[in-house]
């Protein structure tokens, strides 16, 4: 009964998260697992759980509930919950990028031009995360009774759906999009980036996919083409799997 | 209040490709030379060294290596009547940065022109008939013949130490090689990196169909190699980190593997890095540099007199400071005159990756930016009869990876979301066994597509941003058909489970949004004309003859290829001529 099983567990994030917000999941989710028979526990353990620094309490219950719809955890492998993409994101906010440096950001704000004309909003990739969740959270209570993170998997992914066509109007965003657009973008980036960024957890994405990482070096395999490549990733900090 | 500083015997703009090509050479030939680079020294070590050089987050997709768009970047609209924004987000082409500047984090895919691509105006008129062209398409012929510029592009190949397989050489055709180049004096450097599985597997295909692939040419050396400045490159791994990367391998060409050890330690060479030049200066009667205003990380301004000045900073760039500085004509859209900031040009592209069985090892990780590529030409340039097709141009189709990294090259199957379980599934099945077909294609000139100063936004020094002007055209999107349905049938004959497809079609206007090239062209356009172009053919300014502008802003349009091959080649021309001509007799190189 695999689907029920991950059901299972998805509510136990949901339950968790909205209990105490700040707790690491990976931990727990895992010994769950391991009672129901699924998997082995992770060999280490982060001993205290991440505190987040730049985002809310609510915000970080919201992110931990997206990425986590976003990003599944199932059969085929770990999810973004999982590797710690909210704490990469929560990491990268107070970086460069999240500051908004490698973006041009000065106006005017010309926001009616054809989408073709790329990003046309004044937000920091901070600003925005501030001012998007709290537009989104307000907008699921309304239609829905509740804040996304207490929202039964259906109803988000839909929530996650018109987000992502435009269609979910927000009283404070002129182009809803263009959020999804960042969420997704820094999901994945948390999911697939070197571990010494806070996501990837010991390289699990690389591990589901067959990617060796930093390996960078193929003057052995260049005159194979076509064998299979038997080696496991390696991370910028020396990590092996 | 700006300091005047000693006077120098030349200033260089731009510490990239063409700017360490010409303070090497100036410096060679005994002259006081100072580089002028408002950003910083970087170098291999200890900037992109293993391990730190294999991070896909930092390089790939921050984009550590490129322009910070907080402090400066252009505006683009699709047409003069539309108002332009901000490219606020690097995305549809890269802006470079720093010393080595585009050089260091380019791919390596080293070509020559074709011989048509020179004289492009000329010789379609001559074949296909001046109707054949649309009203408003404004290309023009370089001052220059292939045979002419052969000795330059060979040049830089040997700073290079590029791997490839030869296809001519003095008119007798290589197996193995491009049937379709122009003769060449010698072969490559150094012989072509292995294929990877996807290069071999699309080299087969094609051949099948009655092509003649050939390796890509590559500035990814494939032995060790000394150049001309005495500077050594060794092999390459393909460890597939290239495009958007520093080479931590000394393997892909770069100022930085290829110039800069020499440069540096001359004592008559002078490097300043965080000096932005904002204007060079004009004597009363405009007709000659006095040198150049910059201002430096603190803020304070200086002037710099010389008596040579060298434009060598990227396309756009260069296109902004002639007009900052008010040197040569602005060009019109409406009228078609002036010449600074004309014949805008870029590059399309068409991409479609392959999904193969699980028992197909295409490992993508394994590849480099150029090298392990197989391409085929017969589409490209002039190649084939355009007669029944109505366009002209086309471009070069390509099979292969170029790496694995998962952010910007994990494909899933179309049809498949972008998130959720059905997407983490299919990432997970279909990594391993991925491969690419693109197309690399030209665009030419037109009448409405150019660069002037935006009326309103500005850079962090308060100088005007660049506005673009630009959208594709008919020609482009029958070309671009024409050239993709051609790299489809191959596709087909690979045989893969499934593939996607991205091209541009009939109508789409240009996205910012779309990664294609960063090849953007033209602005100080090169041709025998002053009152059509702004340099001569050594690139030196018909106005002011003792300023030089080098770089892909001399492209009167843009061609089917990557274009640092002939930025090289005409860089090193202008670079000669300047030594054994000009500074004998410092003057105009072509008469007015």
């Amino acid at each position: 009964m695999p689907i029920d099983k991950f059901r299972n567990r998805r509510t136990f994030l949901r339950q968790a998260i909205s209990v105490v917000p700040s707790v690491t999941f990976i931990g727990s989710a895992s010994e769950l697992l391991t009672a129901n028979g699924a998997r082995a526990a992770p060999t280490e353990q982060p001993s205290v759980p991440y505190q987040p620094t730049f985002f809310t309490s609510a915000e970080w219950t919201f992110l931990n509930a997206a990425t986590d719809r976003l990003i599944p955890s199932n059969e085929d492998g770990p999810g973004a919950v999982e590797l710690g993409v909210p704490e990469f994101i929560d990491r990268q906010m107070e970086s460069g990028y999240g500051h908004g440096e490698f973006w041009y950001l000065s106006g005017p704000f010309v926001t009616d031009v054809d989408p073709t004309l790329g990003y046309q909003l004044q937000y920091t990739p901070r600003a925005f995360y501030r001012a998007a969740i709290a537009d989104i959270d307000q907008v699921c209570t309304e239609a829905h009774g509740h804040p996304f993170h207490a929202l039964n998997a259906t109803t988000q992914d839909d929530v996650l759906t018109s987000l992502q066509k435009g269609t979910l109007a927000l009283p404070h965003i002129a182009k809803p999009a263009e959020f999804f657009i960042q969420l997704l973008a820094n999901t994945k980036e948390g999911y697939f980036a070197d571990p010494m960024y806070g996501g990837n957890k010991h390289m699990g994405s690389w591990k589901m996919i067959g990617f060796p990482g930093a390996r960078a070096d193929f003057a052995d395999w260049m005159q194979q083409p076509g064998k299979v490549y038997p080696l496991g990733p390696v991370s910028i900090l020396g990590e092996r799997a | 209040m700006a300091t005047t500083l000693k006077s120098v015997d030349a200033v260089v703009i731009g510490l990239g490709w063409t700017g360490s090509i010409l303070s090497m050479e100036l410096a060679n030939a005994g002259l006081h030379v100072v580089a002028l680079e408002r950003g910083a020294y970087r170098d291999t070590s200890p900037n992109w060294s293993y391990p730190k050089a294999a991070d896909e987050l930092k390089y790939g997709i921050r984009g550590d290596l490129f322009q910070r768009l907080s402090k400066d970047t252009v505006s683009i609209r699709h047409s003069t009547d539309g108002v332009a924004v901000p490219y606020r987000q690097l995305n549809a082409f890269l802006l470079p940065d720093n010393v080595g500047g585009a050089g260091v984090h380019w791919n390596g895919q080293h070509y020559r022109p074709s011989p048509e691509d020179l004289k492009f105006l000329s010789h379609n008129v001559e074949r296909y008939g001046a109707k054949f062209l649309p009203e408003d398409m404004t290309i023009q012929d370089y001052d220059v013949t292939y045979d002419e510029l052969e000795p330059y592009l060979d040049e830089f190949e040997r700073l290079c130490g590029t791997s490839g397989q030869a296809g001519n050489i003095r008119g007798t055709l290589q197996p193995g090689g491009n049937p379709f180049e122009g003769p060449r004096s010698r072969g490559y450097p150094t012989p072509a990196l292995p294929d990877t599985e996807g290069a071999l597997r699309f080299a087969k295909a094609a051949r099948e169909l009655g092509y003649s692939p050939f390796p890509q040419p590559s500035a990814n050396c494939s032995q060790p190699w000394t150049n001309q400045y005495g500077v050594r490159l060794g092999p390459c791994n393909l460890c597939g980190y290239c495009e958007r990367y520093g080479c931590y391998l000394y393997s892909k060409a770069s100022p930085q593997t290829t110039i800069l050890p020499a440069l540096m330690q001359k004592s008559n060479f002078e490097m300043r890095t965080h000096s932005t030049v904002t204007k060079i200066n004009l004597s009363p009667d405009g007709k000659r540099a006095t040198g150049v205003t910059y201002v430096d990380a603190a803020g304070q301004e200086f002037i710099q007199p010389a008596d040579l000045v060298i434009l060598s900073s990227f396309q756009i760039n260069n296109v902004r400071l002639m007009l900052l500085s008010g040197i040569g004509t602005p060009y019109d859209p409406r009228t078609g005159e002036g010449v600074i900031g004309k014949n805008f040009a870029y590059q399309m592209m068409s991409e479609s990756a392959l999904f193969f069985d699980k028992d197909v090892a295409i490992n993508p990780f394994i590849g480099a930016g150029s090298g392990g590529q197989q391409i085929i030409d017969e589409f490209n340039a002039d190649h084939f009869d355009h007669a029944p097709h109505g366009f002209i141009g086309g471009g070069y189709i390509l099979g292969g990876t170029t790496g694995g990294r998962p952010l910007q090259q994990l494909n899933v199957p179309a049809g498949t979301p972008m998130w959720g379980a059905a997407w983490k599934k299919a990432a997970k099945e279909n990594y391993l066994h991925t491969s690419r077909v693109q197309t690399h294609s030209s665009v030419m000139a037109y009448r409405g597509a150019y660069v002037d100063l935006d009326p309103t936004y500005r850079n962090a020094l308060g100088m005007p941003l660049a506005r673009i002007t630009f959208d594709w055209h008919e020609n482009e999107y029958r070309m671009t058909r024409f050239v993709t349905d051609r790299a489809l049938e191959i596709v087909e004959k690979m045989n893969p489970k499934s593939h996607t497809l991205t091209m541009r079609k009939a109508g789409d206007h240009f996205n910012t949004r779309q990664y294609q090239t960063t090849h953007i062209t033209g602005g100080v356009i090169t041709g025998a004309d002053p009152r059509t172009s702004a340099v001569n053919r050594y690139c030196q300014s018909w106005d002011v003859p003792n300023l030089f502008v080098f770089g892909a802003s001399a492209f009167p349009q843009n061609f089917g290829y990557n274009p640092t091959g002939l930025i090289g080649g005409l860089t090193f021309m202008g670079a000669h001529a300047i030594r054994e001509r000009y500074l004998k007799a410092p003057g105009p190189l072509v008469p007015v």
